[in-house]
């Protein structure tokens, strides 16, 4: 918990969220005060205005368009391995902006509770969303709170917008792979989706898998000094690995081959995915991104992934072919081919 | 990964697909149509998929895809019933996952759950069994489906919930036997397959010893064959042995995890808690003989035909539906008139679309590339490293 709550004037005395928390008066006040401005800790939220304002000159010092995204986050367990429905509301957004090449600045946050809700949980994912935004050096500048009655919602959902400013000459977009052109992933696949499942704990196993959520901003400013030509661009969430590429293969009209002996995976998810019948290309990801780099840079920009801790286990998973367009295509490990599709519905567990 | 990455070396893949090419080479001259090998269950078809395993084989080998995925060969009648016990307001319906997705006539499980009713996925029987004591105000009906491979640990549970007097339990048998079909497939008139992969997990319970009628009666080979691509590879390998060399026999490629006489334990149960039904609907097959179990008498308050009045009606597939056809090996899946078009794995019409275990779902999930010309681009770096 973040001390500097403890010290505030305004100090909420209910440990439960009730609906006068969301009602706009006096009740509201004292939570937003001291559960949310005390942990965001900055003048544009302090200033408790309708909206936060900056000046276009400060946004012209980082580039020349700007990028604006928004992402809402429900996720059971709240609290898994590796991170929280904070973490994941912070860094979805950064990552989303982080994608156009964009770096991220401001965030909005906006909530809603459930009656009922432990200020204690609350205070928690707060302080995630905080230490996130840190790391990722974006400002959670304005907000809104909502509370439902007990049932409407599940414990608490998040909406965060964003807005960044994307570098001048950097032109990133799922239409521009070429043939010849490199496929890397910045680390292992389907961590979260893994940390996940287990934490549910529905499948009568435990393993140290901990969800990869991390914002990306920063590894993808290290790969655009590496090289600003980066082709494409996009972070492998729900759907996985296998949907980005479909994506990619579709919008740029080319085929993408991609190596199973080259994609990094921990033996644990590995492991998972083999008893559960489940194929890690299609489990979500929350800190890991898919970058289509012209042939000629990809080792440069390899190496630039590897030298941040975002990258430790980059690795070259495939390259951009021609034909058959529109499609991704797997090497097996074992020596065959076959189409690696985009996902119909949800993975579910084969029977025996 | 021990114990998995041994049998998916590409290495030995090609040493045994030279051995197959040399072999078919010396059949192929007395015959003029392919050699087709049915793969009996749906593992194997997923494997054989998703590992490419075909582009390892001469043209002259085609694979039938059988009847071996019990999601795939449930009739939508059935799919009916489990709807309409999960409607029931008191019921909490528990079903493996890949079963969600099967369309019934009006509507499956998944979009049941949708509109209100509590349906449940389950890892296990035992989890149901586990939900029923934690709702004890609730009926808790577990979707009992599969061949031997499952039977066995839904019988166990039958026995437990007996065991403790769990009377908000019951079990809605969906479950078949895999022998009697095998059977019905070797009658038809117009057969043509020249052997058979036997299933692996069914005959860990059953035991290699149930097919031998097949090589004894029938005349055809069999090897009774593991998942991983390897194990597939060398038993076709195996049963094209048997054709080469004139032979008929029962072989047993799995011994690893498959005993003669099976597991004797897993049968006891299920002699216990099961008994033969006189015939079973199966989606594309039609009605056969002794194909399908139902909880004997002595534990009808689990079962949830005798406690619950079913619709149990008998519903035709849909008329542009081929999945019997594809599952007697008469059409390929791509085949199909409606494959890939009015039937997708989105949208699937017929029960082969439904599961990733389901011939036409594998061939248009992992299949639908070109790939002549193969042996894939690492097969040929690794000859090249060879030489």
């Amino acid at each position: 918990m973040d001390d500097k709550s403890r010290r505030r004037v305004r100090t909420l005395r209910e440990s439960h969220v009730n609906l006068s928390h969301g009602s706009g008066g006096k009740a509201m006040r004292d939570l937003i005060e001291d559960v949310f401005v005390a942990a965001f800790d900055n003048p544009q939220l302090a200033a408790m205005e309708d909206q936060a304002v900056f000046p276009f000159a400060e946004l012209a010092l980082h580039g020349d368009r700007l990028a604006f995204t928004t992402d809402t986050f429900v996720v059971d367990p709240l609290f898994f391995a590796g991170g929280d429905i904070g973490t994941l509301a912070v860094a979805g957004t950064v990552n989303d902006l982080a994608m156009s090449g964009a770096r991220p600045l401001y965030l909005s946050c906006a909530m809603v509770l459930e009656e009922g809700l432990s200020i204690e949980v609350l205070r928690r994912v707060v302080a995630s969303m905080q230490r996130t935004a840190q790391l990722a050096g974006v400002t959670i500048v304005t907000g809104d709170t909502k509370v439902v009655e007990r049932g409407a919602a599940d414990k608490l959902f998040i909406n965060t917008a964003g807005v960044g400013v994307v570098p001048a000459g950097v032109s990133i977009s799922a239409a521009n792979a070429r043939v010849g052109d490199a496929v890397i992933i910045n680390g292992t696949l389907g961590d979260h989706g893994t940390a996940i499942l287990i934490a549910r704990n529905q499948l009568g196993v435990s393993c140290d898998v901990a969800s990869d959520c991390q914002p990306l901003a920063g590894l993808v400013a290290a790969m655009l000094a590496a090289c600003p030509d980066i082709h494409c661009l996009r972070d492998a969430t729900r759907g996985g690995v296998a949907t980005v590429l479909n994506e990619f293969a579709e919008s740029s009209n080319v085929a993408i081959r991609i190596d199973e002996d080259a994609l990094p995976l921990r033996e644990e998810v590995r492991g998972a995915c083999e008893i559960l019948g489940l194929d890690p290309l299609y489990l979500a990801n929350e800190g890991k991104l898919i970058a289509i780099v012209p042939g000629e840079h990809a080792s440069a920009v390899l190496a630039a992934m590897r030298a941040h801790p975002a990258g430790e286990c980059a690795a070259i998973i495939g390259e951009v072919c021609a034909a058959p367009a529109g499609t991704v295509v797997l090497n097996t490990c074992f020596g065959g081919q076959r189409i690696v599709d985009m996902l119909v519905g949800e993975q579910l567990p084969r029977i025996c | 990964m021990k114990y998995v990455d041994e049998f998916r070396d590409p290495g030995k893949a090609l040493a045994l697909s030279r051995e197959i090419h040399a072999l078919t080479a010396t059949i192929a001259r007395a015959k003029r149509q392919p050699l087709q090998i049915m793969e009996v269950c749906g593992g194997h078809t997923h494997s054989i998929f998703r590992y490419g395993v075909t582009q390892f084989l001469p043209d002259e080998i085609e694979f039938v895809h059988g009847p071996g995925c019990p999601v795939c060969v449930l009739p939508m009648g059935r799919v009916d019933d489990c709807v309409a016990l999960a409607e029931r307001p008191e019921v909490i319906f528990t079903t493996f996952g890949d079963a969600m997705r099967v369309p019934g006539s009006k509507k499956s499980l998944l979009k049941a759950k949708a509109d209100g009713a509590d349906v449940r996925m389950v890892y296990s029987p035992l989890d149901a069994l586990a939900l029923a004591r934690q709702n004890p105000e609730r009926e808790v009906i577990f979707f009992g489906l599969g061949f031997e491979t499952t039977m066995p640990s839904t019988a166990m549970t039958v026995l437990q919930a007996d065991a403790q007097n769990v009377s908000n339990f019951s079990l809605f048998c969906n479950h078949i036997t895999i022998i009697p079909t095998i059977k019905a497939i070797l009658d038809e008139p117009d057969l043509r397959l020249d052997g058979f992969l036997g299933p692996g997990h069914v005959s860990m319970v059953i035991g290699s010893a149930a097919y031998d009628f097949i090589a004894r009666d029938y005349g055809k080979p069999i090897t009774i064959a593991g998942f991983e691509p390897l194990d597939v590879l060398q038993s076709v390998w195996m049963v094209v042995k048997q054709i080469a060399e004139g032979r008929a026999q029962v072989e047993n490629q799995y011994a690893r995890v498959v005993p003669r006489d099976g597991n004797k334990v897993a049968l006891a149960a299920v002699a216990e808690v099961f008994e033969l039904r006189e015939f079973f609907e199966w989606r594309g097959l039609g009605s056969i003989a002794h194909s399908g179990v139902r909880v004997r008498e002595r534990y009808a308050a689990f079962d949830a035909e005798r406690k619950f009045a079913l619709p149990n009606l008998r519903i035709a597939d849909p008329q542009s539906c081929q999945c019997g056809e594809v599952l007697k090996g008469q059409l390929k899946p791509q085949q199909c008139k409606i494959f890939g078009t009015a039937c997708t794995p989105q949208t699937p019409l017929g029960a082969l679309m439904v599961s990733t275990e389901g011939a036409c779902a594998a061939f248009y999930n992992y299949g639908r590339i070109d790939t002549s010309g193969l042996s894939a681009s690492k097969a040929t770096k690794e000859d090249q490293h060879g030489r």
